[in-house]
């Protein structure tokens, strides 16, 4: 599924420039504990997640993330949105919960591909 | 030819940094892809290489995080100095963490560093001596991986 699909039906809120819109999504985690989204995620898995410090970028890198979700109305630090122009980590926002995002991303039809 | 270097780089890694932790395993990952490693390789790299500056960042004074780079292998070592850790074996398993609980709200301190250190190298090999410092050292094996090598 497209990223520019997965934005424009959950209306997210794009916080960075210069990133990838048209790259596959190919699953999705929830995890706000870092080494077990280093542990279960997958290259080309969207991630939803809380934290809003810098070191969601690294874990998105290292893993081959498609893009990062910072959910609940948090605002990420500008440090992080800097570090992530920098990898071309596309990271949005939204006032919605892990959970909703997560549920409509399964509705939509997004499944998890084999890790 | 077997230990000819292909490639060796060393980071300074700083204690409690956590703006620029992650960023020396950033530039081991860049380094890796330009010597055309596969994405596989690259990726357990990464991995382990960010478990181990993180760790530092989290429970050491400073340290270096080292990238050697030979036709055979990838190695990465992380050399600290810092409080060490007592029980090795008690660290390794999944689970166990000493992090405070400033640390657990970053997301960091589930305990898991060091299993998925050991899950993405095919050697890994831990000393430390407490009251001085810690070193990791992971090995991938990367025999003829190299696409241009
Ligand atoms: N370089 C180090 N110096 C001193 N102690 C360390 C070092 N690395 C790990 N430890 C000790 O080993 C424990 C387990 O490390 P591990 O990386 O597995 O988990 P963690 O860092 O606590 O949590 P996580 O990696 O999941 O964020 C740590 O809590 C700490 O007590
Ligand atoms: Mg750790």
């Amino acid at each position: 599924m497209k990223l520019s699909r997965i934005i424009e039906e959950l209306g997210l809120q794009l916080r960075t420039e210069s990133c990838d819109l048209d790259c596959e999504v190919r699953g999705c985690y929830i995890g706000d504990i870092l080494s077990d989204v280093m542990a279960n995620s997958a290259e080309g898995y969207i991630w939803l997640t809380i934290h809003v410090h810098p070191n969601i970028t690294a874990v998105a890198e290292f893993k081959g993330l498609s893009g990062v979700i910072v959910v609940n109305g948090r605002v990420p630090e500008p440090e992080t949105l800097k570090k992530a122009e920098e990898h071309k980590i596309p990271i949005f926002t939204t006032g919605l919960s892990s959970y909703e995002i997560a549920g409509r991303l399964y509705l939509m039809g997004l499944k998890r591909a084999a890790k | 030819m077997k230990d000819k270097i292909v490639l060796s780089q060393g980071f300074e890694i700083q204690g409690a940094d956590f703006v620029r932790g992650g960023e020396a395993s950033c530039q081991i990952v860049e380094a890796l892809r330009d010597l055309a490693f596969p994405p596989e390789i690259v990726r357990r790299a990464g991995i382990a290489s960010y478990e181990m500056e993180m760790n530092m960042v989290l429970y050491a004074d400073h340290g270096m995080l080292s990238l050697t780079v030979t036709p055979d292998a990838i190695m990465i070592f992380a050399d600290d100095q810092g409080q060490g850790i007592p029980d090795i074996e008690l660290a390794m398993q999944n689970g166990y963490s000493t992090a405070t609980q400033e640390i657990r709200e970053m997301g960091f301190g589930a305990g898991m560093g060091l299993s998925n250190i050991k899950k993405n190298s095919d050697k890994m090999q831990i000393t430390s001596t407490v009251g001085e410092g810690t070193k990791v050292h992971i090995v991938i094996e990367a025999n003829g991986a190299r696409s241009n090598s």
